[in-house]
């Protein structure tokens, strides 16, 4: 089944009577070549370049709940390519093409709006570190245009410019930077994993990991054994329960990241907008809710759900920065199991396991990475090398320290990124 | 989520700051244990052992038992107490 607009206009025509589901929903098979765990955006986003660049098929992906019910549908959207370290740079930048080319290659609606991410800033100091990174931007290839306070001001008049403690310097503009529809992302890879033959498989838990001479075999599951000649662990916050099951203890701690959304309102807020002091962002979705989010609730969880401190530092941040906002009324808000790394920077590698390889670390930054890391692992799996755009997001560069990737420059503690 | 301090009594989660995993520092020089250490963690999904600080309080390091899934404190003491 494709899209097109002939194709809206005619179900629109016949009571929508013509669509099918988007993915079949087969029973697990007794064996594959390789077993994805974790049916989120980067499992998703593996299978279909399996299939589709790699021509290999015979692949599942095994989801303990339903596509799409982890982190890839809980995100605040943003997708970016404005990272300062080599590594880093050059990973976000691949995935961000790959976006500009998701929805025809997908033929699905993912939503992709390249509305600008401008990052504030409110010191020299920090105009200083910005010029470094839009000039470290521009050379990977990406675009970075930095505006004064007036420039800002052009753009975004509701800002208090004058706020005493944190007056607006200027910003940071990421034109090719914006949002996307998340949990299209997660479907939109589903069908096209199985439209290419890959089996998504719900409901069903992985519990083991079979390994015999330290080579894996295949997993232990909810709905049965799985043999596999590669499996890898693709799970996001879970990584550490997941690698636990192969003996393995991985360099991540598990944290809540919350978000929140307001009720709709008329079209306020154009860019994605973050305040460099005291952590917020914020964008506005087509449907009109402001969305936002600010600092990790800083102490590891496993609940799905924050506490009131970091709620009510986040509405200060918001109402230091754009008073404006004070009048709307939150909805909802919500939280999803980040897997922070010591350096904030994630990880697509082999284990020492032979067969089984890692996607992990992906922190609270992983939906604007969920095609460059599945093409990255797609081509992991299928050729034992790295990928030229992930080479560097080694797991080793902990144990060596070399290579590490701390953005912020706060050290080797996990929550601090 | 509210903590006990043993000095202090029940305390609003804002007076304290997490400070890691109840780890065991290691002797020597850097190697695998260093590296366990500084990095690699059990991230439990159930009861942890952590150290949390006092900074809005007592300033005392406490050890604190925590439920991780629930956010239910199961268990704080001095840190200084040794391992409870
Ligand atoms: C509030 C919030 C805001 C965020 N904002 C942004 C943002 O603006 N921009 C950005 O780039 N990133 C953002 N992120 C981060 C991003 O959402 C994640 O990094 C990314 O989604 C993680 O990868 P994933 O999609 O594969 O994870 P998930 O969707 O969590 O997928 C992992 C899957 O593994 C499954 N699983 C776990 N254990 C097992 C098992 N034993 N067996 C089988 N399956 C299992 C889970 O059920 C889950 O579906 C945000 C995250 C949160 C929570
Ligand atoms: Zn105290």
């Amino acid at each position: 089944m494709r899209f097109s607009g002939l194709r809206v206009l005619k179900e629109g025509l016949t009571g929508n009577k013509g669509w099918g589901p988007h993915w079949r929903d087969p029973a697990p098979k007794p064996a594959y070549d390789i077993v994805i765990i974790g049916g989120g955006g980067h499992g998703l986003a593996t299978a279909f370049y399996l299939a589709k660049e790699h021509g290999l098929r015979n692949v599942a992906v095994l989801e303990k709940g339903y596509l799409g019910g982890g982190n890839v549908g809980r995100n605040t959207t943003i997708v970016r390519a404005n990272y300062y370290l080599p590594g880093n740079s050059e990973f976000y930048s691949h995935s961000l093409k790959l976006w500009e080319g998701l929805e025809q290659e997908l033929n699905y609606n993912v939503m992709h709006s390249q509305r600008g991410v401008l990052n504030l800033f409110h010191s020299d100091g920090q105009r200083d570190a910005f010029v470094r990174r839009g000039n470290a931007m521009i050379n990977q290839g990406d675009d970075a245009e930095l505006l004064d306070r007036e420039g800002v001001r052009k753009h975004l008049p509701y800002l208090d410019f004058d706020q005493a403690r944190f007056p607006i310097y200027g910003g940071l503009l990421h034109w090719r930077g914006g949002t996307a529809r998340h949990d299209a992302v997660a479907w939109g890879y589903a069908r096209g994993a199985s439209e290419r033959g890959v089996d998504l498989i719900q409901n069903c838990e992985v519990t083991g990991i079979d390994i015999e001479n330290g080579h894996v075999t295949g997993v232990q599951t909810s709905r049965g054994a799985i043999r596999a000649r590669k499996v890898a662990i693709v799970t996001a916050g879970r990584s550490g329960q997941v690698a636990a099951m192969a003996g393995i203890r991985l360099p991540i701690e598990s944290h809540i990241l919350q978000a929140f959304v307001t009720e709709g309102l008329k079209p306020v807020i154009d860019n994605v907008v973050s305040f460099g002091m005291g952590h917020f962002y914020i964008s506005q979705s087509d449907k009109g809710g402001l969305v936002f989010g600010g600092d990790l609730d800083f102490y590891p969880s496993y609940a799905q759900r924050g506490n009131l401190p970091t709620q009510e530092h986040v509405m200060e941040a918001a109402m230091t920065l754009m008073p404006m906002i004070g009048k709307a009324r939150v909805l909802r808000s919500w939280g999803g199991i980040m897997d922070m790394t010591p350096d904030g920077s994630p990880i697509i590698d082999r284990s020492d396991i032979g067969g089984l390889y890692l996607d992990c670390g992906w922190c609270y930054g992983g939906f604007k990475a969920v095609p460059g890391s599945g093409f990255a692992l797609a081509h992991l799996l299928a050729t034992d090398r790295p990928h030229d755009s992930a080479a560097k997001l080694r797991l080793n560069r902990f144990r060596d320290g070399v290579g590490l990737m701390d953005e912020e420059g706060t050290g080797a503690q996990h929550n601090l990124h | 989520m509210r903590l006990t301090c043993p000095n202090c009594g029940a305390r609003d989660l804002r007076e304290f700051t997490y400070q890691g995993a109840a780890l065991n520092r290691p002797e020597g020089d850097w190697g695998e244990s260093w590296d366990a250490y500084v990095h690699l963690r059990d991230n439990p999904a159930g009861p942890s052992q952590e150290y949390w600080y006092h900074g809005l309080g007592c300033a005392a390091f406490l050890r604190v038992e925590r439920d991780t899934r629930t956010h239910d404190i199961l268990l704080v003491a001095l840190a200084s107490g040794g391992a409870a």
